[in-house]
């Protein structure tokens, strides 16, 4: 199980690099959540996947599910939430005041 | 006593949320503001003087014992750095009424500067790695909002790139966290610094270590990662760039001064010697950076990447010499580089505009403004008596001390050099002959209330060179105590 999860947050590692190198505005906010959505997989794996284990550890039991990385994952899931919801409103914002989505042309030497 | 400390993290939090429902009422917002910056001020100076007198102050949240609940550790370090960044918001949130347009104010301007001041005095005091990167979000957030408050087509332009690349950089960081925690078991620095002297295999932990040195070099713009910096960093109103410049990079300095002495000390052979090299490369890339422009702001961000330079310096060289100036050059970058940002601000101000070229003569009707920029070009070169020097002399001893020569050759030029891209900016912009034109009565007037602020930053600058005899007992403590893990982790974990 450990495998597939890795294998699957690797998978929307790579496809979330792919999307963050085009130059399209849309694409690289995509890219973003992809990447984030790989990194809470990957937290989730870290802390080993257990089925049927409650999260509680007194004595006599040893089989138990570790809950911090769920603890991690959910802060960092509203913390990437807020971000791509702000990021996607300040490319837009950004795409219509500069006329263009394209990253190519998003550059310049003109700061006021 | 140890609530004390949340209440420094709470208080601008707090701020932050009274402040949004004054948006529309200018004049009280602002009252309101500098008056909550001030008992901040006075709040961390209280805790200050307590972790001074009773050592280190821990607060367990919720009452959870120390490795399985969230710690915020006040030592002297992270609260002297507290202060600090207090110190530096006081600054800025008085200069700001004058230099933002009233719809940058109104557009809960005061709400963002506080969540900012939130997130870093969080940063600066937490225990718990996973909490350094919600403080890292919580200040990043704040910043998103202010760079690009104001809405400009270049503004926009810049803090896309801006956002995009903190966004990459925290999740990485996020993966990073979940990876040491695979290996450790544990966020709580103090516990993962006790486990990984365990750990059996040191390689995975080195790999883990550059991770971390990524993410932190990428938010504290090291060589090669310092490119995403100028930039966005000058495109936003002077007082923003103020803190960017002040206390952003710094942050990400002090995740790396804190990780690399606490937690991954086992190869030191490898990350600190890397680290040496990747100093002197900051400090001379940026510097030529600053030689390669003409736009005033630009010359002064790009001067924000040698002195991240001279910090790694100290922490590459890794001695207690060393990190006493690391600590002292961040103490007194984190001041000048507020003071230079708010007077190139004010510069471009008077100037009416940016460019170099375009100015001339300004000392005839600014000397006042003219004098504080040569004070402040002489603390950022570390030409005595100002606090510049005294960073940089015992960054240079510790180097001299582990003979490493190269950097320490690397530095002197690189100052020799930031000297030279700052003076420049003095004789092109304020010598010269007298423009006939008298200065817009409006404009002086304006600028006389907003060099004040300037004044105070530059004076603390003066008291921190003249006065090193007073301060640097302590920082040689914080030396001492970085090199010497053990006392952090006895004071977080209580057998």
């Amino acid at each position: 199980m450990e495998i597939i999860m890795a294998v699957l947050a690797g998978t929307l590692f790579t496809t979330g690099v792919y999307n963050l190198l085009q130059k399209q505005l849309l694409r690289i906010v995509i890219g973003t959540a992809l990447i984030s959505h790989g990194a809470h997989l990957f937290i989730l794996t870290m802390g080993e996947l257990k089925r049927g284990a409650p999260p509680i550890l007194t004595d006599g039991i040893d089989q138990y599910t570790d809950p911090l990385p769920q603890a991690l994952i959910l802060t960092s899931i509203v913390i990437s939430f807020g971000v791509t919801s702000l990021l996607l409103v300040l490319a837009y914002r950004a795409s219509k005041i500069n006329g263009t989505d394209n990253m190519e042309q998003l550059r310049g030497n003109d700061y006021e | 006593m140890s609530n004390l400390l949340a209440l420094t993290i709470i208080w601008p939090l707090l701020a932050a949320i009274i402040t949004a429902f004054f948006n529309n009422k200018k004049n009280t917002v602002r009252v309101m503001s500098q008056m909550f910056t001030l008992i901040n001020l006075a709040l961390v100076s209280v805790v200050l003087f307590l972790i001074s007198t009773n050592g280190t102050i821990i607060l367990e949240t919720g009452s959870y014992e120390a490795p399985f609940g969230i710690v915020i550790v006040g030592d002297m370090l992270s609260i002297t750095l507290v202060l600090t960044t207090n110190i530096v918001a006081a600054a800025c949130v008085f200069y700001a009424p004058k230099s933002l347009t009233e719809q940058q104010e109104s557009f809960f301007f005061y709400s963002f500067f506080f969540m900012l001041i939130s997130g870093v005095s969080g940063a600066f005091l937490t225990g718990d790695l996973f909490n350094l990167f919600v403080f890292f979000e919580v200040l990043l957030m704040a910043s998103y909002g202010l760079i690009v408050l104001g809405n400009g087509k270049a503004q926009l332009r810049e803090s896309l790139k801006y956002v995009l690349i903190n966004l990459f950089s925290s999740m990485l960081f996020v993966t990073t966290i979940a990876f040491l925690y695979s290996v450790v078991g544990s966020v709580n620095m103090a516990q993962v610094s006790q486990r990984v002297q365990e750990v059996e295999q040191q390689g995975i932990l080195t790999t883990i270590a550059m991770l971390f040195f990524f993410v932190f070099a990428t938010k504290a713009a090291v060589f090669p990662l310092y490119y995403w910096l100028p930039r966005p960093y000058i495109v936003p109103n002077p007082v923003v760039s103020a803190l960017f410049g002040a206390l952003l990079t710094k942050v990400g300095i002090y995740s790396i001064l804190r990780v690399f002495t606490l937690i991954f000390v086992g190869e030191t052979d490898l990350t600190h010697t890397i680290f040496i090299y990747l100093a002197a490369f900051t400090m001379i890339f940026g510097v030529i950076g600053a030689l390669s422009t003409n736009n005033i702001k630009l010359i002064v961000a790009y001067n924000i990447i040698p002195a991240v330079g001279f910090m790694m310096m100290g922490i590459g060289i890794f001695s207690e010499t060393a990190l006493s100036g690391t600590i002292y050059y961040l103490i007194n970058d984190m001041v000048i580089k507020a003071a230079l940002f708010l007077l190139v601000g004010l510069i471009a101000y008077v100037a009416g505009t940016s460019d170099l070229r375009k100015m001339n003569g300004l000392i005839h009707h600014y000397p006042v403004l003219g004098w504080f920029f040569f004070i402040a070009t002489l603390v950022l070169a570390g030409i005595p008596p100002f606090s510049g020097f005294v960073g940089k002399l015992l960054l240079i001893q510790g180097g001299l001390a582990q003979e490493e020569i190269m950097v320490v050759i690397a530095s002197l030029v690189s100052s020799l050099l930031i000297l030279f891209s700052m003076i420049r900016i003095f004789i092109r912009g304020f010598w010269g002959e007298k423009q006939d034109a008298p200065p817009h009565p409006e404009r002086s007037g304006a600028a006389r209330r907003m060099t004040w602020p300037i004044a105070v930053l530059l004076s603390i600058t003066v008291l921190l060179g003249v006065g090193a005899e007073w301060f640097y007992p302590s920082v040689e403590e914080m030396g001492e105590y970085l090199m010497n893990p053990q006392i952090y982790i006895d004071s977080v974990i209580k057998e």
